[in-house]
């Protein structure tokens, strides 16, 4: 058989279980023997398992084109069997699956090639070349639990997956986590993990509570027996899961009111910030919606609930973003933000603009972050090339404040690091939304949909056109402080440019970011997402290019990066300059800048009384009322007095005091007897004497 | 004809201080010869008995207390002389070693 009929016959479905198996097995390697393995090793074994597995997800899809887009569910092992419950282990192979394979294997692939190179620099910078192995082991877990969620057949082994990657996500963001941020000692990074995690555990809660109606309602919770049952069942049942769902897209996906770790997490290692933290994780929660898309069709306020969230999302998180110094803290926020506009897109019902604008963004978002680790390494290495010629005191006292991510410390790099300032701009641009790169198409997608549903969903396209337009502006002025104007600080004067294991796997990323817009062109014959995503999703309709939104949003994103050269560009930041916005918007920047204080708002709301309700339960309840009290108090002194009680009056006075007075008698008896052999032989014949007396006087006169 | 009375009553003086030999003194000696004393007043009684009653148990008897004395006096002095070798005495009252 050769390799098209293989194609044909659907030979490769059975190859699906790999794409698991093979970052497990990079894994276990890495794991096992990597202690032995040189970096590049270990780089090469970790991003080959990934590339495997990618290899596989194009045969899938190959195979998938090729057998017209039917379903394909390989069964690989029973998994639970309790009463109505029957659920296995078996992977679904459609298209909307596999476009999250391609995506998550695609971009994972690159990030792991470039993270040989930056993590061996990063470990060095941190002093601790061991664990290397470790983030890449770290790594291929996330790429293995990825796609267990994005292949699961059934809600459970896609929650499976869905803890799986919030595991890693917990794992790599507190990597170092015995530094901060900026690379100090400091527990920050640990508690920036625990909070991803705690957050998403609330979102788990929700996505959990929707797992057990859906069972309880429909008896499973296989994807076909649950839709096939949707339009059956009460509005309201459908309502609560949908909405229980929209709780775990929030946690997961970075959306109001959950996403508050989102930003925090950037303690991560930068190629974690990028394929966990803005390609691939955080969209779990658009990809479950849109698996979802039969409960939520048939639910129009829950999808307006959805839509709002994401559009609300869009726009908050846009203007937190302008007020951002941190390079990663901008790209994050700008995360939460393009997060909200594909939730909003599915929550719309625009499935399609949703997935295809996750595709695009996880190409330009990666390469955005990746570019950024790179601006930040080119700093670390100015900074160290810098703390060379000084002596040693002097170098550490300013590497305790120095903050490579700060953007007020660069400027001008586009000079020292062209090809990092070429990849950045390709991300900038497709981000802001400006064709033909790949965010022109995807957003105005997006934007189309929500126009077009306007009274559907009220004020969803607003909001997402003004998130549009902030997202140009805190792009553009990212570009004008990062790479034009001065340079700010000695550092960015000798900024390094970044080795090829770097910057060439930035060179596919950016060519998705040029040329993602082909998935599907909103031209006649080329809506190819549209009609390949139909063999899942139904009928779809596919929209054609509406001139009056893309003009609209083109306009305001070019309006929106003048405005930014105004500000940012034509008149260059000086060093130590306070950000010339804070002036004109006054307590508006403020809020910016702090991020509208939503962490200490939770502090206060959630957090504090949290910790009071912790503290009385550990200090009052459990210190002292179980422990002082009762177990103290009760207890202890309860079982004192019955065991002083049995050991004083009842064992020492009686059973004791029994066996002493015996002793004491015995011992009395003996001395007085004792006294009678007194050891004169005449004493006792006079006692014969008077015994015989004694007798023979009772015989005589008895 | 002796009355039995006689030969009773010759018994029980004589048992009497063979009695009071033992209670009273203290030399060994004495006491032993006091017991034999006491063993022959006793023998005395059981041949006045029998004669009158003329029966020969008591007669025979007294052969017997006879033989038991006289194996009684082997053990005995050889007892005292013992005694007498370790302690240099053979003052009763200073034999309490068994005191209790």
């Amino acid at each position: 058989m050769n390799f098209s009929e293989a194609l044909n016959s659907g030979l490769f479905f059975q190859l699906v279980p790999w794409i698991v198996f093979f970052p497990v097995i990079g894994l276990l390697i890495n794991m096992i023997f990597g202690g032995k393995m040189s970096e590049k090793a270990v780089g090469t074994v970790a991003s080959l398992a990934s590339g495997l597995a990618f290899v596989v997800a194009v045969l899938l899809a190959y195979s998938l084109s090729a057998t017209h887009g039917e379903v394909h569910r390989i069964f690989l092992a029973e998994w639970i069997h309790i009463g109505d419950l029957k659920l296995n282990w078996t992977f679904r192979v459609d298209t909307l699956s596999t476009v999250m394979m391609l995506v998550v294997s695609g971009v994972g692939t690159l990030i792991h090639i470039y993270a040989i190179g930056y993590m061996h620099e990063d470990v060095r910078f941190h002093d601790d070349i061991k664990r290397f192995r470790r983030f890449f082991v770290f790594l291929n877990l996330f790429i293995a639990m990825m796609m267990i969620l994005v292949s699961g057949d059934s809600y459970l082994m896609l929650f499976v997956g869905w803890e799986g990657v919030g595991l890693c996500s917990f794992l790599l963001i507190g990597f170092w986590y015995d530094f901060d941020i900026i690379g100090r000692k400091s527990t920050a990074n640990a508690e920036a993990g625990k909070k991803a995690f705690i957050a998403n555990r609330v979102g788990d809660f929700g996505f959990l509570l929707a797992i057990f109606t859906t069972f309880w309602h429909f008896g499973s919770l296989q994807f076909d027996t649950v839709f096939a049952q949707a339009g059956h069942q009460p509005a309201t049942v459908i309502t609560a899961i949908t909405l229980f769902m929209l709780i775990g897209v929030t946690g997961k996906s970075a959306q109001v009111p959950l996403y508050v770790w989102l930003p925090d997490a950037m303690a991560g290692p930068t190629p974690v910030s990028a394929l966990i933290h803005a390609a691939t994780m955080v969209t779990a929660g658009v990809y479950l919606v849109t698996r979802s898309a039969p409960l939520y069709s048939t639910v129009p306020n829950a999808q307006y609930i959805v839509a709002m969230v994401g559009a609300v999302t869009a726009l908050f998180a846009a203007t937190i973003a302008v007020g951002q110094y941190d390079i990663k803290k901008v790209l994050a926020y700008s995360t939460i933000s393009q997060l909200g506009f594909m939730v909003a897109a599915v929550g719309t019902g625009a499935y399609v603009a949703g997935i295809f604008h996750l595709a695009a963004h996880a190409f330009f978002k990666a390469l955005l972050f990746l570019s950024a680790g790179s601006i930040i390494l080119g700093m670390e290495r100015g900074h160290h090339h810098l703390a060379h010629g000084h002596d040693d005191a002097d170098a550490h006292h300013e590497e305790e404040v120095f903050d490579p991510g700060d953007m007020r410390n660069m400027g001008n790099l586009r000079k020292q690091m062209p090809v990092t300032f070429w990849l950045y701009m390709a991300g900038t641009l497709a981000l802001a939304g400006i064709f033909p790169f790949a965010g022109f198409w995807s957003k105005d997608e997006i934007l189309l949909d929500a126009k077009l549903h306007a009274e559907h969903f009220p004020g969803v396209y607003w909001l997402l056109a003004i998130a549009a337009f902030l997202t140009a502006f805190y792009m553009g002025r990212q570009i004008w402080m990062v790479f034009f104007g001065e340079e700010r600080t000695e550092v960015a004067k000798h900024a390094q440019e970044s080795p090829p294991v770097m910057t060439v796997p930035l060179m596919f990323l950016a060519a998705g970011a040029v040329l993602g817009g082909l998935m599907n062109l909103p031209f006649a014959g080329f809506h190819n997402l549209t009609h390949w995503l139909s063999h899942t999703l139904g009928e779809l309709e596919s929209l054609p290019l509406n001139l009056t939104v893309a003009g609209v949003s083109t306009v305001l994103a070019l309006i929106a990066i003048y405005i930014s050269w105004l500000i940012y560009g034509k008149n260059p930041l000086k060093a130590g300059q306070i950000d010339p916005l804070k002036k004109p918007l006054g307590f508006i920047f403020t809020g910016m800048e702090n991020k509208w204080f939503v962490d200490e708002g939770y502090g206060v709301v959630f957090i504090q009384p949290f910790e009071k309700l912790a503290k009385f339960l550990s200090i009052d309840l459990d210190w002292n009322f179980w422990h002082d009290w009762f177990h103290e108090s009760v207890i202890f002194a309860g079982f004192k007095g019955l065991a002083r009680f049995l050991s004083d009056p009842i064992d020492m006075g009686i059973i004791n005091a029994i066996a002493d007075k015996l002793a004491d008698w015995t011992k009395r008896s003996s001395e007085s007897l004792g006294r009678l052999q007194n050891g004169f032989v005449r004493s006792y014949a006079l006692s014969v004497l008077l015994g015989v007396v004694a007798i023979l006087g009772y015989l005589l006169f008895k | 004809m002796v009355p039995v009375t006689y030969y009773v009553a010759l018994s029980a003086v004589l048992f009497t201080i063979g009695a009071l030999g033992v209670l009273i003194r203290r030399n060994a000696l004495i006491i032993f010869m006091s017991i034999e004393l006491m063993l022959n007043a006793a023998n005395l009684a059981f041949v006045a008995f029998a004669s009158v009653n003329g029966i020969l148990d008591g007669q025979i008897f007294v052969f017997f207390i006879m033989t038991v004395a006289a194996a009684e006096v082997a053990v005995g002095l050889a007892l005292i002389v013992a005694i007498f070798r370790t302690k240099k005495s053979i003052d009763v009252d200073q034999i309490n070693m068994l005191k209790g």
